[in-house]
């Protein structure tokens, strides 16, 4: 009984503060939490801090009276060292707003922490499609990409051009399980057969005896269901063993122009994926890249990860100031955001569903051969465009408790 | 059973690169008392002075089999003579600690300036493509891989156990007081040996550099497995690193056959069980 008293008193007077805290309050305080020293830090990591400093600077909301803090730090790409810092940041550094969290098995975690403590996260790295389904919230934001719509537009798009039967070497973590999962079932529906997948560790530096399975199988497509160097060690040993040579096609299921950028256009030629975003897009899109670029340090052009920071932050402040303030209040702020269209010059018009699904148009592109390239960065073809309403897990599908059905 | 024969070969292709590492290590232990954990950071170097001699001197791959493992060789020896050194005499773990905060600084470094992702570096056009042998296709790269590192181990072997050297060597490791008395400079031939020992880990990067990416931690996560190899074979034993290398890359395989997802864990495994059971190792000898 005493125990409820003090929970209550206790609850009282956080709500005090809470509402004084409110409506005029202009301090917001930014956390990128990413990898910054392993396999996937050049496609988040230094450049996704450098993306949301943009976007401060920006926003110009600095003139206007605002305070805005911005903290990064490394995950290691381990759910417990996340979790761990992620609330630390929430309830010692105060953290508004989780940016950036590329892993998947990292963003399942931080998520929950989110929800918890109601924070906001928006996702712009990781992949699986499960932040915005089964494991929805009313915190979290999925901006960029995720394996549904990997495997849906570029699954879709191999199938339709004959490959029909597909093998799989899989990344053995959530989100290597969770694009196997979405692109067997593309295909499937498409009228595809799935001979056999392989789960390998993460960050393995030999896929030869995981390619001899794939050669083994003569499925017509091998899907890489995983990412960063794993992938870039997967072409380049699969170009050594013959694997396209011999008639059967790779199908990198989740690339980014890092990737594509250290295979080199040699190795990495004529590949077909994926991505929502590319820098030679549109002329908002090289304005970016290229004040982007200056102000990294190898001159690197912006992963879509790093433009989803951008893209992601530049909503969530004009949700603020449309707002007034800064409500700490993650789920509300959210509301805000889900309830406002989205338009920014690198993802264009788009919307944020309410699962959380932030939705606008995905590219299909194909690496170009080195005598179309004119120069650094210069990579992709694009070859066909998914429409927003189309690129995305339909919400009638959806088992997110947040959809009514 | 085709398949089978394939993932024999694969691992012993692996097989090969744990034998090349874990022979420089069990050189640099064996000789100098010093557990080398540096060493993955220095077959990066012999990985990343590759492409360098490729991009920046125009410097082919043959070239840079010879000219890598000599210039991180000598980054090697002015480690030796400026830090570890003055480690003689001093507890195992002096010399880790020291070694495993070089590798931390030198990825670091590199990690900074290139990224992770990495550089590419093409295989050589003499070795390009691949022949059938009718239950797998084999690289002819990888093939070269398999024939070059074993004759490469086989001749450190003999340099250190059947030369008049390599008995210096030994002989100045048992009792470094009176080999001097006979003299001969003991702190440089314990300079040398730990450029043999670095440059055969930067022999294994500038071969693996064709396979893998060149990146920053690609060391740093083959390391681990090749101090398993070396603690199976017994800690300092030449010959034992060589067999253990080349036969863990074959069980390796096998697993990556049988369970995939245990193929990470499956030589610690090993490591386990043969510390439980001889304690010093395959083939080492009791202190």
């Amino acid at each position: 009984m005493k125990q409820h008293f003090s929970a209550l008193l206790l609850g009282m007077a956080l709500g005090f503060v809470a509402s004084g805290a409110s409506a005029q309050d202009k301090t917001v305080k930014i956390g990128v939490l990413t990898d910054n020293s392993g396999l996937y830090s050049d496609l988040g990591g230094a450049g996704s801090t450098l993306a949301a400093q943009m976007a401060i600077e920006d926003s110009g909301l600095a003139a206007k009276g605002w305070k805005i803090d911005l903290i990064s730090a490394d995950h290691q790409n381990k759910p417990d060292i996340a979790t761990t810092i992620a609330r630390q940041w929430i309830d010692v550094e105060k953290v508004d707003i989780f940016m950036d969290v590329l892993n998947s098995g990292v963003a399942l975690a931080v998520n929950n922490v989110v929800k918890e403590k109601n924070s906001i996260l928006i996702d712009t790295g990781a992949a699986t499609s499960d932040l915005t389904n089964a494991q929805c919230s009313p915190n979290t934001i999925h901006w960029v990409y995720d394996t549904y719509m990997l495997a849906n537009s570029t699954g879709q798009a191999l199938v339709k051009a004959g490959g029909d039967s597909w093998f799989f070497l899989t990344a053995d973590y959530a989100f290597g399980a969770a694009l196997e999962r979405d692109t067997a079932a593309v295909v499937q529906k498409a009228g595809g057969k799935v001979l056999g997948s392989v789960k390998h560790p993460l960050n393995s530096s030999d896929f030869s005896s995981f390619l001899l399975q794939a050669q083994a199988s003569k499925a017509k497509i091998v899907g890489l269901a995983n990412a960063g160097g794993d992938t870039t060690n997967s072409i380049k040993q699969a170009a050594e063993f013959g694997i396209v040579a011999g008639g059967q096609k790779l199908a990198g299921l989740l690339l980014f122009i890092t990737d594509v950028h250290s295979l080199g256009l040699n190795v990495a030629q004529g590949l077909n994926f994926t991505e929502t975003f590319y820098w030679d897009l549109n002329d908002g899109t090289r304005a970016f890249s290229k004040r982007f670029s200056e102000r990294m340090k190898n001159k690197a052009m912006p992963s879509m990860v790093q433009a989803g920071v951008y893209s992601g932050l530049v909503h969530y402040f004009k949700a603020l100031e449309a707002m007034g303030g800064n409500p700490h209040d993650g789920a509300k702020a959210v509301e805000k955001m889900k309830s406002m269209p989205t338009d920014d010059p690198l993802f264009g018009q788009g919307s944020i569903r309410v699962d959380g699904r932030k939705i606008h148009p995905a590219y299909l592109f194909e690496v170009k051969k080195p005598s179309e390239s004119k120069g650094p960065w210069d990579y992709y073809k694009l070859v066909g465009t998914v429409p927003a309403d189309q690129a995305f897990r339909p919400l009638s599908e959806s088992v997110c408790p947040l959809v009514k059905k | 059973m085709q398949a089978l024969y394939a993932q024999l070969l694969v691992g012993l292709i692996n097989g090969s690169f744990y034998a090349l590492l874990s022979l420089g290590l069990a050189v640099i232990f064996g000789m100098l008392n010093i557990i080398n954990f540096a060493h993955g950071a220095l077959y990066m170097m012999g990985a990343f002075v590759a492409y360098f001699l490729l991009n920046l001197g125009g410097i082919n791959y043959w070239w840079a089999l010879l000219l890598a493992p000599i210039i991180v060789g000598i980054f090697g020896m002015i480690l030796e003579r400026t830090m570890l050194q003055w480690l003689t005499g001093l507890d195992h773990l002096y010399g880790l600690l020291l070694t495993f905060g070089i590798a931390l600084i030198v990825q670091g470094v590199f990690q900074n300036y290139f990224g992770s992702s990495g550089l590419p570096y093409a295989i050589p056009d003499q070795l390009k493509g691949g022949m059938n042998l009718g239950f797998m296709f084999l690289p002819i790269y990888r093939g070269w891989v398999v024939v070059f590192s074993l004759v490469v181990c086989l001749a450190t072997w003999f340099l250190i156990e059947k030369t008049q050297l390599g008995a210096y060597l030994r002989a100045a490791t048992e009792n470094p007081t009176l080999v001097r008395a006979f003299g001969i400079n003991v702190p440089r031939m314990i300079t040398l040996t730990y450029g043999l020992g670095v440059g055969l880990a930067a022999l294994a990067g500038v071969l693996s550099a064709p396979i893998n990416q060149v990146r920053p931690l690609m060391g740093a996560d083959l390391i681990i497995v090749v101090f398993a190899v070396v603690v199976i074979g017994g800690m300092g034993s030449i010959m034992g690193s060589i067999i253990t290398g080349f036969a863990l890359g074959v069980i390796e395989g096998l697993t990556k056959y049988f369970y995939p997802e245990a193929s990470n864990t499956v030589v610690f495994v090993l490591m386990v069980l043969v510390l439980l059971v001889k304690p010093t190792g395959l083939t080492g000898r009791a202190a």
